[in-house]
Order: C-alpha cells, then sequence, then structure tokens
C-alpha cells in the first residue's frame, strides 16, 4: 500500500540529510506507529508520502504507484492528513472544515452533509451544537478533534496523522484512541501515526518504526521490539511505558 | 448670508453627482487592478518589488503635477477622463501594498493544509488566501477611498466636476459659504463611503453567523438600499445628458469667473444651452480652445506673447496686440475680439502717500526707491518684467517683500510697504483708491482681454452675434468695480455678471 525505497530529503541541497536511506512498507490495513525525538524527521516522513515535500531521492510508492508520477491533487485528496498543527480554516465554520475534502472531490450535497454529522459524531463533538462555530471558539484539544474529522471525512483509504491526540487530556484521549481503533479496523485504513508518546503507540499500532537523526532504527511489532530490541535507543524507549508503571508502582507503596 | 448658502446648496446635486461618479469610477478601476497586481506581486518574488517601487513613487508624484501629466499624455484632453485616470493611479498603493501584506500574513499552516488536503494553487488563493487577507485588502481600500475623495477636489481644475468647483471659486472669489459647503460636503463623503464599505464588510464576515438574525436582516437591507441610492445616483451622471451646444471656461481668479459668467449668460440668452468649466489652468485652457474641448474664454495679450509665442521683450500694446492675432490665426483659434479692459501688473502706492513726493509715474520714483519698500505677489519678482523693470529704470527698491494678493493689498493700506505690484482691473485698486503709476519706458507688458473662441463655434454666425456686444464693452473701470463687488464687497459672482451686463446695457 505505502512503500518507501531508500527515500532520503536533504533540505539543504545534500550537506545534512531530514531523512537518511529510509525503506519501509506499511501493508493494507496495517497502522504503523512512527517515534522518535523531536527533529528526526517523522513530520518529513509523512510529507513525503502525499507529496508535501518531494524526496531528494530514493522512491516512494502508493496504491502500487509512484507518487511522482500521481497527480499531487487528487494524490492528496484520497489520503486523510492530520496535520501538526492541526490547521483548520478559520475564516470556515468548524462544519465546512470538516467536509473541506468531500467538497473538492464535489459530492453531493446531501451526502457531503450526512458525512458531516458522522464524522463530527466520530470525535465526540455533535454537529447541532458544534458545527456552525468558527474554529477559535474551539479548545484545542477540539480543534485537534476536528483535524481528524476532516482527515476522514472522505473516507481515505490512507490516513496520515502527525501527532493527533497530543492536545486531548487523558481520558477523551483514550476514549477517541479506542474510537478510532475500531474505525481503522472496520474500515480496513492504511494508517502512518507520528507520536510521541511510546504508549500510544503501543496501544494502537500493528508495527512500530523508531526514528533517530533521519534513519529507521528498528521497524517490528510492540512484541519484537520489547523483546528484541537492534538498539540501545529502542530498548530505552520502548521500556519508557513500563518503567514509569514500575515507578507508579513504587510511589503508591511508598505511601 | 443665506441668498449666498442658498446659491451654493443650488449646486450641491451637481458638484455630488459628479465627485460621486469620479470617486466610485476611480476606485473602482484601482480596485480591479490593484488587487491582481497585489496578487502577481505576492506570488512572484521578482515582481514585487519594481512593482511596489512603481505605485510609490507615482504617490510620491504632487497630485496636481499627475493630474497635468495626464492632460497632457491626453493630448490636452480636460474632463472626466483625465481626473479618472490620474485618480486610479493615485488609488493604487494603498491597494496593492495591502494586498500584498493581506497575502503574505496568511499563516503558513494554513495554507500548507489547504495544500495538504488537495486544493490546487488556484483553489488556495481564491479559497483560503484571498478570503483570509480580505480585512486587510479592504482596509488598503478604505484608505484609498478616502484619499480618492479628497484628490477628486483637484480635479476641477482639470475641468471634471467635483465638490473642488466650490473650494476653488470659494478661495478665488473670497466666498467662505461656497469653500465651507465644498470641504464638509467633501468630508462628508468620505465619511460616507468609508462607512459603507465598512458595513459591506461587517456583513460579509458575518455571512456564516446566525446572530440575532432579525437586526442582520435590517442593516443588511438598509445597506443595500444606499447602495442602490449611490450607485443610482453616480450611474445617473453616466445617461447621456442633453448635450450642450458650447462650452465656456475660465481659469482660477474672480474676473475670469465673471467673464465665464457674462458669456455664459449672453449664450443662454441667445437660446443656447451652456456648460462651464471653470477654474482651469492656464495652459489646459489654451490646448482646450486649440482642440474644440472648450468654445470660449478670456485670455490676455501678454500670457499668449510671453507663453505660448516664447516672445522676449516688450513692443508695446498695440504691437503685441497685432502680433497676438496674427499669431492665433495661425494656431486656428479666432480671437473674437478685445474685451476692452487690461489686466496688467502696475506699481501701485497709496494716493496720499504719492502726493507727498510728488509721484505720478515710475520715473518720478527714481530719487526715492532706494529707501522705499516694495510688495508684490509671490511670483512678480521672478518674472521677466521686473527685470526689465529694474533695468529700464536702473533702480532696485530697499527691500522687497512678497505677499499672498490679498494680504500684499492691505500692507499697502497699513503702510508696510510703499509701492505693490498692483492688478490693474483688481478691485481692490478702486476700493481703495489706489494710484497706479505711469509707465512710460514700457517696462510692464501689455494684458489686454481678449475673447478666443474654438473654429467650430466661431462658425455659427448666431454665435458670434450672441457675444458680439461683450467686444471693447468693458473699460478697466468697469471691470475693476465688478472684480471689486466680490472681491471686496462679498457678493456671488451671478451679482458681478448682473451689474457688468446692466451697465454694459447703458450704453
Ligand atoms: N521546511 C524545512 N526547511 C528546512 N529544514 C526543515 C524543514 N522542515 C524540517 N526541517 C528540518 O528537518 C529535520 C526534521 O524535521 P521534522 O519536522 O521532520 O521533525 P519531526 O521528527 O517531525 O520533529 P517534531 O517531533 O518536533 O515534530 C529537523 O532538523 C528540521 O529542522
Ligand atoms: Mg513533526
Amino acid at each position: 500500500m505505502i512503500e518507501l525505497n531508500n527515500v532520503q530529503k536533504s533540505y539543504d541541497g545534500g550537506t545534512t540529510l531530514a531523512v537518511a536511506n529510509t525503506s519501509f512498507v506499511v501493508e493494507r490495513g496495517e497502522f504503523l506507529g512512527l517515534i522518535g525525538a523531536s527533529g528526526c524527521g517523522k513530520t518529513t516522513t509523512l510529507k513525503m508520502i502525499n507529496r508535501l515535500e518531494e524526496p531528494s531521492g530514493g522512491e516512494i510508492r502508493v496504491n502500487g504507484r509512484n507518487v511522482l508520477d500521481q497527480d499531487p491533487e487528487q494524490l492528496r485528496r484520497n489520503i486523510g492528513y492530520v496535520f501538526q498543527g492541526i490547521g483548520l480554516f478559520p475564516h470556515r465554520s468548524v462544519a465546512e472544515n470538516v467536509v473541506a475534502v468531500p467538497r473538492l472531490l464535489q459530492w453531493e450535497p446531501d451526502k457531503i452533509r450526512a458525512r458531516c454529522e458522522e464524522c463530527m459524531d466520530m470525535v465526540g463533538l455533535a454537529f447541532d451544537e458544534y458545527g456552525d462555530r468558527s474554529p477559535s471558539q474551539l479548545s484545542g484539544g477540539q480543534q485537534q478533534r476536528i483535524g481528524v474529522a476532516r482527515a476522514l471525512a472522505a473516507k481515505p483509504e490512507v490516513v496520515l496523522m502527525d501527532e493527533p491526540f497530543g492536545a486531548l487530556d487523558p481520558i477523551t484521549r483514550s476514549e477517541l484512541q479506542e474510537e478510532f481503533k475500531s474505525i481503522q479496523r472496520s474500515m480496513e485504513l492504511t494508517v502512518v501515526m507520528v507520536t510521541h508518546d511510546m504508549t500510544e503507540a503501543l496501544l494502537l499500532a500493528d508495527r512500530i518504526a523508531v526514528m533517530r537523526e533521519g534513519v529507521v532504527l528498528q521497524i517490528g511489532t510492540p512484541r519484537e521490539l520489547l523483546n528484541k530490541p537492534a538498539h540501545d535507543y529502542v530498548r530505552d524507549i520502548v521500556a519508557m511505558p513500563r518503567k514509569r508503571a514500575q515507578r507508579l508502582e513504587e510511589l503508591m507503596h511508598d505511601e | 448670508m443665506s441668498d449666498n448658502l442658498r446659491e451654493q446648496l443650488l449646486l450641491l446635486p451637481a458638484y455630488f453627482q459628479g465627485h460621486l461618479l469620479l470617486t466610485l469610477a476611480a476606485i473602482t478601476m484601482g480596485v480591479l487592478i490593484s488587487v491582481p497586481l497585489g496578487v502577481w506581486a505576492e506570488q512572484s518574488a521578482r515582481a514585487k518589488q519594481p512593482l511596489l517601487a512603481t505605485v510609490s513613487i507615482i504617490q510620491t508624484f504632487p497630485s496636481l503635477a499627475i493630474l497635468a501629466l495626464v492632460v497632457a499624455l491626453l493630448g490636452g484632453r480636460i474632463g472626466f477622463l483625465p481626473a479618472f485616470i490620474a485618480l486610479t493611479l493615485y488609488s493604487m498603493l494603498p491597494i496593492v501594498r495591502n494586498t500584498v501584506t493581506g497575502l503574505e500574513s496568511v499563516s503558513s499552516s494554513v495554507i500548507e493544509a489547504a495544500k495538504g488536503i488537495g486544493m490546487s494553487p488556484r483553489q488556495i488563493l481564491r479559497e483560503v488566501k484571498l478570503p483570509l487577507a480580505m480585512p486587510v485588502i479592504v482596509a488598503g481600500i478604505r484608505t484609498a477611498m478616502v484619499w480618492t475623495v479628497g484628490l477628486a477636489t483637484l480635479s476641477t481644475l482639470v475641468g471634471a466636476t467635483s465638490f473642488g468647483n466650490y473650494i476653488f471659486t470659494g478661495i478665488q472669489t473670497r466666498n467662505l459659504v461656497a469653500v465651507t459647503v465644498g470641504s464638509l460636503a467633501s468630508a462628508g463623503l468620505a465619511v460616507g463611503l468609508d462607512s459603507l464599505v465598512a458595513a459591506i464588510q461587517w456583513l460579509l464576515e458575518k455571512r456564516n453567523e446566525a446572530v440575532d438574525s432579525s437586526r442582520l436582516r435590517r442593516i443588511r437591507l438598509s445597506v443595500y438600499g444606499v447602495i442602490a441610492l449611490v450607485s443610482a445616483v453616480a450611474l445617473y451622471g453616466l445617461l447621456p445628458q442633453p448635450r450642450a451646444d458650447f462650452v465656456v471656461a475660465g481659469k482660477v481668479f474672480t474676473e475670469q469667473y465673471i467673464m465665464a459668467g457674462l458669456l455664459a449668460g449672453e449664450l443662454e440668452q441667445a437660446g443656447f444651452m451652456v456648460d462651464q468649466h471653470l477654474g482651469l489652468g492656464s495652459d489646459v485652457l489654451y490646448e482646450a480652445i486649440s482642440n474644440g474641448t472648450v468654445d470660449l474664454y478670456v485670455e490676455y495679450t501678454g500670457t499668449i506673447w510671453a507663453n505660448y509665442m516664447n516672445r522676449e521683450g516688450n513692443p508695446g500694446r498695440e504691437a503685441i496686440r497685432n502680433a497676438v492675432v496674427d499669431y492665433l490665426d495661425q494656431q486656428g483659434v479666432v480671437a473674437v475680439g478685445f474685451t476692452g479692459f487690461q489686466n496688467r501688473y502696475a506699481l501701485a502706492m497709496r494716493r496720499d502717500r504719492a502726493e507727498e513726493l510728488g509721484v505720478i509715474s515710475i520715473d518720478d520714483l527714481l530719487p526715492y526707491a532706494d529707501d522705499l519698500l516694495a510688495g508684490a505677489d509671490l511670483e512678480f519678482f521672478g518674472r521677466p518684467e521686473w527685470l526689465r523693470l529694474r533695468d529700464l529704470y536702473n533702480m532696485d527698491f530697499a527691500e522687497k517683500l512678497t505677499f499672498d494678493p490679498s494680504l500684499m493689498y492691505t500692507a499697502l493700506v497699513e503702510r508696510q510697504v510703499d509701492v505693490i505690484s498692483a492688478y490693474t482691473t483688481d478691485g481692490r485698486v478702486a476700493a481703495f483708491d489706489l494710484l497706479l503709476l505711469d509707465d512710460p519706458r514700457n517696462a510692464l507688458l501689455a494684458y489686454d482681454g481678449i475673447i478666443l473662441a474654438s473654429t467650430k463655434a466661431a462658425a455659427q454666425p448666431a454665435f458670434m452675434q450672441a457675444i458680439e456686444s461683450i467686444v471693447d464693452g468693458i473699460p478697466d473701470q468697469l471691470m475693476r468695480q465688478a472684480n471689486r463687488l466680490v472681491d471686496v464687497d462679498g457678493e456671488s459672482i451671478n451679482v458681478a455678471v448682473e451689474f457688468l451686463h446692466a451697465e454694459m446695457a447703458k450704453n
């Protein structure tokens, strides 16, 4: 479904590589978590998949075809994208933001409206209450949820998500994670999700890619990463959730 | 006073309509040109700097210079078109600049999101960048609008009707009521149009909001009403108006307003329909009579001799009259005849002061000149005539001061200066009973009033017949009294015209 072959990206004409020699495959219906420190190249990798950035080397295929051979606008309309900076249109109502892509695809008005309500329900924001508001009248977390609804509105088969749940409180966050996971399963979405949160990656992803300084250190199922870390960095990062749980346990016993 | 006010208010509809049409047309054209230019500048790094520099440079030109240049570029054409073009050029800077700034200030994360969901560059521009830049662009349009309303007053000088007609006539004829009405009307129009644009913008922003919809509906209705009214008034000016048979014009001072009124009155009495273009610049007028945009006005032989024939020296009054008539004949401008008065420079003194020194001509001044203070208008001491006077009489004054003309007369009356460069038909010469000194050595040029007509108009016998009575009909003394009515007694131009008309009928 998504296939990266030796992909490279440099923003400065080759002096430094934001992404270096990266290869991985995401199968249809698979959920890949992309994790790594700030600035390691996660967003860059994601943007290259829908041609928001062009790779400096290597090849990216979506649905078996090189993305460079596809019309960029068509490609992007068929891939849902949740932006790290959310990027809602401030001059459009919340409902108009949600259905931006179906509009571009010229769906029937009735269908657009029905889909709008459906997607807003999906992220827990009632159409009747929030649809007419402007994005500035939503909280940061609500805006993020509308960003997720917008990415799903046109029923894409591929969804790219850049820290989609970062601004949410733990409870809403875990509700939304579960909701999204079940949608992903039932619709067999192919998902690449960037996150800083290993727990989130472990809970949602079928496989996890760990990146450092533009390089994918290891890619594998949560179990593989836990049991056979290929790198100290991978071991440390995968061990984080468990370490924290232990620390919590100790705190409780101290009481 | 209230008569004066009523007279001014009667002019309001025509001036309002002219001013409105000019402003709206220029702003509309300005927006149609400037917004696309701004969009282009924002997209093309190479175009941006040269374009912004160009529109800024246009702005640094004095507005009068732009008007004059446009008239010249159009081959001396006066009226709506040159004013419209100049105002359009002038409106561009704030709109172009704000369009660029507005587009550049759209957040890059929003643009990236638009691109990321699959909008084409055109869709991004139309659906995201322009709407988000709109408040800044509209602010630019509002700035341009207020400037344009103000600048449109200047278009009077190139023969387009506007509130400037009040202001320029008022300043020249010391009619403060006219100046006030014109300024208030112009300011009111600026505020009104600005509020209208603000209201439209507000409505557009509220388009999607369901706030208190009955109130919104009321506001929307009244805004639509005002727009409809404004467009109707402006468009009325575009309807084919009954065409005037002749255009009578004049320069920017009292005597010219009176003479234009007199000539127009004669033509109207003969049954013609007449348009008056008053307050035009000298060069513009001469060009306009040559090409037939203007049919009739009063020029001065000295002006033609020095400014259009570019002659130096002073062969005397008769010789200049003859040379000018020959020259006009070659130029295809018809000299209908002389008015009878001449409005030239003359050195003037208080009568008592002149008697005290025993002076009646410039020659008599020579023994005293070294001790005398002289006053003149802003240009006299820079003109060839003063240089010639200085050289021919071989004299200079102890001190030479320059004044606004009305202050110059006051300075003389209050004995702050001894001699001034008066105008021979000025009403204040009569009012203050000044002595005009003889000029035996012919230093000062003759400025006989000469009635000029376009060839087209002069070909009609009825036209020539209608104005025949004015030829040689107004001696200096009479013109001075007419000017005095306006400049000293504060009467309106119409009163002075009627006075002249009545006096001429007596003879
Ligand atoms: N448009 C750009 N121009 C130049 N350099 C860039 C650009 N975008 C990203 N970079 C650089 O490329 C590297 C990778 O950036 P990227 O945005 O992919 O990081 P990230 O892994 O998404 O980080 P974060 O978790 O903080 O979002 C960084 O060093 C960044 O400074
Ligand atoms: Mg990132």
